[in-house]
C-alpha cells in the first residue's frame, strides 16, 4: 500500500478515536465544537509563545550586535594607535560573537517560520470551526435520527481530521521552540553573568578600553602639550597636530634663541 | 480527490494528475524502507512540490475529509517512520 495510503489510515483512525461520542448524536455535536474552540484557543497561545520567543531572540540578537560592533570600535581605534595587540584581542572576542549572531539568526528565522504555520494553521481550523457551528445548528434543528446520523459522522470526521493536524502541527511547533528557547535561556544567563559583554561593558569598562583610554589620555595630554608648545611659537600654529611640525618649531624656537 | 499536507492544509488533486504524484510517493516509500536520509527528503519535497503545483487549494471552510494525507514538509525520516508504526506521534 502506498505510503500516503498508509499514513491516511493511521491518521484517520485516530482522528475517529478521538472523538468524543454521546448516546445523544447531537451532544456529540456540541461537545465536539467545545473540542475544537480549546483547541482554537491552544493555537492561538502557541502562536503567541513562538512570537515571544521569537522577540526574545531579535533582543538578543540586537545586544550581541550592538557589542560586536563595539569590540570592531575598539579594534579600530587599537590599530591607530599602533596596538596590534589589543587589536587582534578585540576582534577574536567580535569573532566568538558573530558566530552566536549567525546561530541566533537562523533560529530566528525558524520561529518566523514556525510562527507563520501556526498563525495559518489557526486561520483554517478558525474557518472549519466557523463552519462546524453552523452546520450543527442546522443538523440540531432539522433533526432526524438516520439522516442526522450520517450528517454528523462527515461533519465530524472532516474537523477530526483537521483538529488532528492542528493538534500535530502545535506539538511539532512547540517541540521545536522548547528547545530554542533552552538555548535564548543559555545565552541570556550569559549576557546577564556578563561574561558576553565582559569585552565592551560600558559602565565597568573591561581590559582592552581601559587600556585604550589610557593611551588616548596619554596622547590627549601629549597633544595638549604639543599644541601649548606650539601656541608659544606662533609660526607653528597650524602645524600643531603634527609632531614632527612640533619638532621642527622647537628646534626653529632654539635656532632663534639662540641668534639672539 | 482531496490531498491534506499536515500542517499546510487541503488540495483539490484531479484523478489524472494522482498517477504521476502515485510515482513520486513509492519513491518516497521506497526510501523510508531503505532508511535513506538524503533521498527521503528530496522525494518526499518533490512529492509535495508536485500536489501543490497540480492541485488547486480546498475551500478551508469546508468539513470535507481528505483521501489521502502527506507528511508535513520539514518531517524527517524518523517521524514518518514514527506515522507509519503509529506509536503516538499523531495526537489523539
Amino acid at each position: 500500500m502506498s505510503l500516503m495510503k498508509r499514513i491516511s489510515l493511521i491518521f484517520r483512525s485516530k482522528a475517529n478515536k478521538a472523538i468524543d461520542r454521546a448516546e445523544d448524536p447531537r451532544e456529540t455535536l456540541d461537545y465536539s465544537y467545545q473540542r475544537q474552540l480549546d483547541l482554537l484557543s491552544k493555537v492561538r497561545r502557541g502562536v503567541a509563545d513562538v512570537a515571544t520567543s521569537r522577540k526574545r531572540v531579535e533582543l538578543q540578537v540586537n545586544q550581541l550586535e550592538q557589542q560586536a560592533s563595539k569590540l570592531q570600535g575598539q579594534a579600530e581605534k587599537a590599530i591607530s594607535m599602533g596596538r596590534e595587540d589589543l587589536a587582534r584581542e578585540a576582534l577574536t572576542r567580535r569573532s566568538a560573537l558573530s558566530g552566536q549572531i549567525t546561530d541566533l539568526k537562523a533560529q530566528h528565522a525558524q520561529l518566523q517560520g514556525e510562527e507563520e504555520k501556526l498563525t495559518l494553521a489557526q486561520q483554517r481550523l478558525q474557518a472549519k470551526v466557523e463552519s462546524f457551528r453552523t452546520r450543527k445548528e442546522t443538523i440540531k434543528a432539522t433533526y432526524t435520527a438516520a439522516e442526522a446520523q450520517t450528517r454528523i459522522n462527515e461533519a465530524m470526521s472532516g474537523i477530526g481530521e483537521e483538529m488532528g493536524d492542528v493538534g500535530l502541527a502545535i506539538q511539532r511547533a512547540e517541540d521545536k521552540t522548547a528547545n530554542m528557547q533552552a538555548r535564548a535561556g543559555a545565552i541570556d544567563e550569559l549576557i546577564a553573568s556578563g561574561a558576553l559583554d565582559d569585552a565592551s561593558s560600558i559602565n565597568r569598562g573591561d581590559d582592552i578600553s581601559r587600556e585604550l583610554e589610557a593611551m588616548s589620555s596619554q596622547s590627549e595630554v601629549e597633544n595638549e602639550l604639543a599644541r601649548l608648545r606650539a601656541s608659544a611659537s606662533p609660526q607653528a600654529i597650524e602645524a600643531a597636530d603634527d609632531s614632527d611640525a612640533i619638532l621642527r618649531a622647537e628646534s626653529e624656537k632654539k635656532t632663534t634663541e639662540g641668534g639672539n | 480527490m482531496i490531498v491534506r499536507i499536515l500542517g499546510e492544509g487541503q488540495y483539490d488533486v484531479s484523478d489524472e494528475a494522482l498517477t504521476r504524484l502515485n510515482e513520486l510517493d513509492s519513491t518516497v516509500e521506497s526510501s523510508v524502507e531503505a532508511g535513506n536520509v538524503e533521498a527521503f527528503t528530496s522525494a518526499l519535497t518533490a512529492l509535495l512540490e508536485g500536489v501543490r503545483t497540480v492541485g488547486v487549494p480546498h475551500p478551508a471552510d469546508s468539513l470535507d475529509e481528505s483521501d489521502l494525507i502527506l507528511p508535513p514538509p520539514d518531517a524527517t525520516l524518523d517521524e514518518v517512520r514514527r506515522m507509519l508504526a503509529d506509536d503516538g506521534l499523531i495526537p489523539g
